[in-house]
């Protein structure tokens, strides 16, 4: 499980978290909703250990963050795997390459094991004959099951994602939302994604974190959504028409 | 941020790009990508561009000397020289920072807009170190190399212009560069070199792994890169100088 006690950031003076507390279990999607400017990449990014809190404790299944050597760090980090907005897949190395990285940097293993893993990994994200591609030669799906092929190569217990779905259109990002929470199931971890995207938090948010202006203003599950009467997340969620009529729909449902 | 600040974030990138690599044999693959992108691949501009140098040198000089009392040997005298001396490791340099300074920050810089580093630093790499160590190595190994390789086609350069201008005699011409030659300036030559290379690769590595934004700020900061590591180059060669011969 993954603790966050107190959590507070801020830039030149600014306060951008203020004291969030919350929780992310193994075996869960967790995402963090809220509009732009709200904290949602800053708190990942706290997460991730790429920006270090003012205060607070972040706590991985019990190791916290801020009090470990560098060495522990250096573990724990190879205990995640992330998906970033744009892939941030390295440019110059192929897909197979790219896949292979972290099990280069830090698995002992003969070529053969590490090929034999990366075809594994991107048959289980549906992709095949790509290995030889570079990143410039594949689609904007494409490249984000690649991304996530290669979060998962080194098995991690961990998995974040920062906006796994922009700039994809619906019949992919439902694509990349069920392989990101089939993933979850079948290797029991703890997956949190930053998402704008209210399809995907509809469909596969089973902890849902509603931050507004660096406060967690709303938490519960996607069923939970639809029935809150949180004046906050209500107007973030339902600003479209689309979901207000969805809302109506599911809430004459259940009456 | 002012000049210090910036002076001081140099210095602490320096301390962590010196660090054992993490996995060598991913250093060793590095390290021979870095020879081939900024050494391997300046080759053809510092031959064509040495070798045209050496001769417009030789060409200067002759015209410069008219008088019948100067002798014609000091033409390649003065060739060499000025080429081993200055031309080959200063002027090279600072060509070298133009083209792969920029290089090297676009390419570190371009890294850090879309998140490739941070993908590194999650991994619980050292980015810094897995980034800029090879590319450190890779032109203090390398740089030396091409300069020899200026000095020599500098001055061949000015003996094909001898003998194709018929401005002076090809062997005045070699004559003049055996005439008092100091193994001296070459270990000079190659110090400054030393130097320069390693301000070559971390200045603009410095301005590209720091650099905020998007693809504007990934230009802009190419140019401050270039701008920034030929001021450097010109002031320690001036120190250099100063130290080495004075």
């Amino acid at each position: 499980m993954i603790e966050v006690e107190n959590l507070y950031k801020q830039f030149n003076g600014q306060s951008v978290l203020k004291g969030i507390s919350t929780t992310f279990e193994k075996g869960k999607t967790s995402m963090i909703i809220g509009q732009s400017g709200s904290g949602k990449t800053v708190l990942l990014k706290c997460l991730l250990g790429l920006h270090i809190p003012e205060e607070g404790i972040i706590s991985f299944d019990g190791r916290k963050h801020t009090e470990l050597s560098i060495k522990d760090h250096r573990q724990l980090r190879q205990e995640i795997g992330m998906v970033f907005q744009g892939g941030a897949l390295y440019d110059s190395l192929t897909v197979e390459e790219n896949i292979m990285f972290p099990l280069k940097m830090f698995a002992d293993q003969p070529f053969k094991q590490m090929k034999e893993r990366v075809n594994f990994v991107l048959n289980r994200v549906n992709l095949d004959d790509v290995n030889k591609k570079f990143p410039a030669e594949l689609s904007g799906g494409m490249q984000k099951r690649v991304a996530i092929a290669r979060a998962i190569v080194m098995n991690p217990r961990y998995l974040f994602c920062d906006e796994p779905n922009s700039g994809l259109d619906p019949n992919t990002a439902t694509v990349i939302d069920n392989l990101i929470q089939e993933i979850t199931k079948e290797y029991d971890i703890i997956t949190v994604i930053n998402s704008h995207d209210m399809n995907s938090v509809m469909e596969i948010g089973e902890k849902i974190i509603f931050l507004k202006d660096g406060v967690k203003a709303w938490e519960g599950t996607n069923k939970e959504i639809f029935k809150t009467e949180n004046e906050a997340i209500v107007n973030f969620v339902y600003s479209s028409n689309l979901f207000k009529k969805v809302r109506e729909a599911y809430l004459n449902e259940t009456k | 941020m002012n000049y210090f600040e910036h002076v001081g974030k140099y210095f602490l990138m320096l301390k962590q790009v010196f660090k054992k690599p993490q996995k060598w044999s991913v250093f060793r693959e590095m390290l021979f990508r870095e020879i081939e992108d900024l050494g391997l691949k300046s080759l053809g501009i510092v031959m064509f561009i040495s070798f045209f140098v050496g001769g417009v040198v030789a060409i200067q000089t002759a015209l410069s000397v008219d008088s019948p009392f100067i002798p014609k040997y000091l033409i390649g005298f003065a060739t060499k020289r000025s080429v081993i001396l200055e031309f080959a490791p200063t002027f090279m340099s600072v060509i070298l920072a133009g083209k792969v300074g920029s290089y090297i920050t676009s390419s570190i810089g371009t890294m850090r807009v879309t998140e490739q580093i941070d993908a590194l630093e999650v991994m619980g790499i050292n980015s810094l170190n897995y980034l800029v160590l090879p590319k450190i190595i890779a032109v203090l190994f390398f740089y030396p190399l091409l300069i020899l390789l200026a000095m020599v086609l500098g001055i061949y350069g000015g003996y094909v212009a001898g003998s194709l201008t018929d401005l002076f005699f090809t062997e005045d011409y070699v004559y003049g560069i055996r005439l008092d030659f100091n193994p001296y300036y070459i270990k000079y030559a190659l110090t400054k070199t030393l130097v320069f290379a390693f301000v070559i690769a971390t200045i603009p590595a410095y301005h590209g792994y720091y650099v905020k934004g998007g693809s504007l700020e990934v230009g802009r900061s190419s140019t401050k890169a270039v701008v920034w590591t030929s001021v450097v180059i010109i002031l320690l060669n001036y120190f250099l100088t100063q130290m080495l011969l004075g």
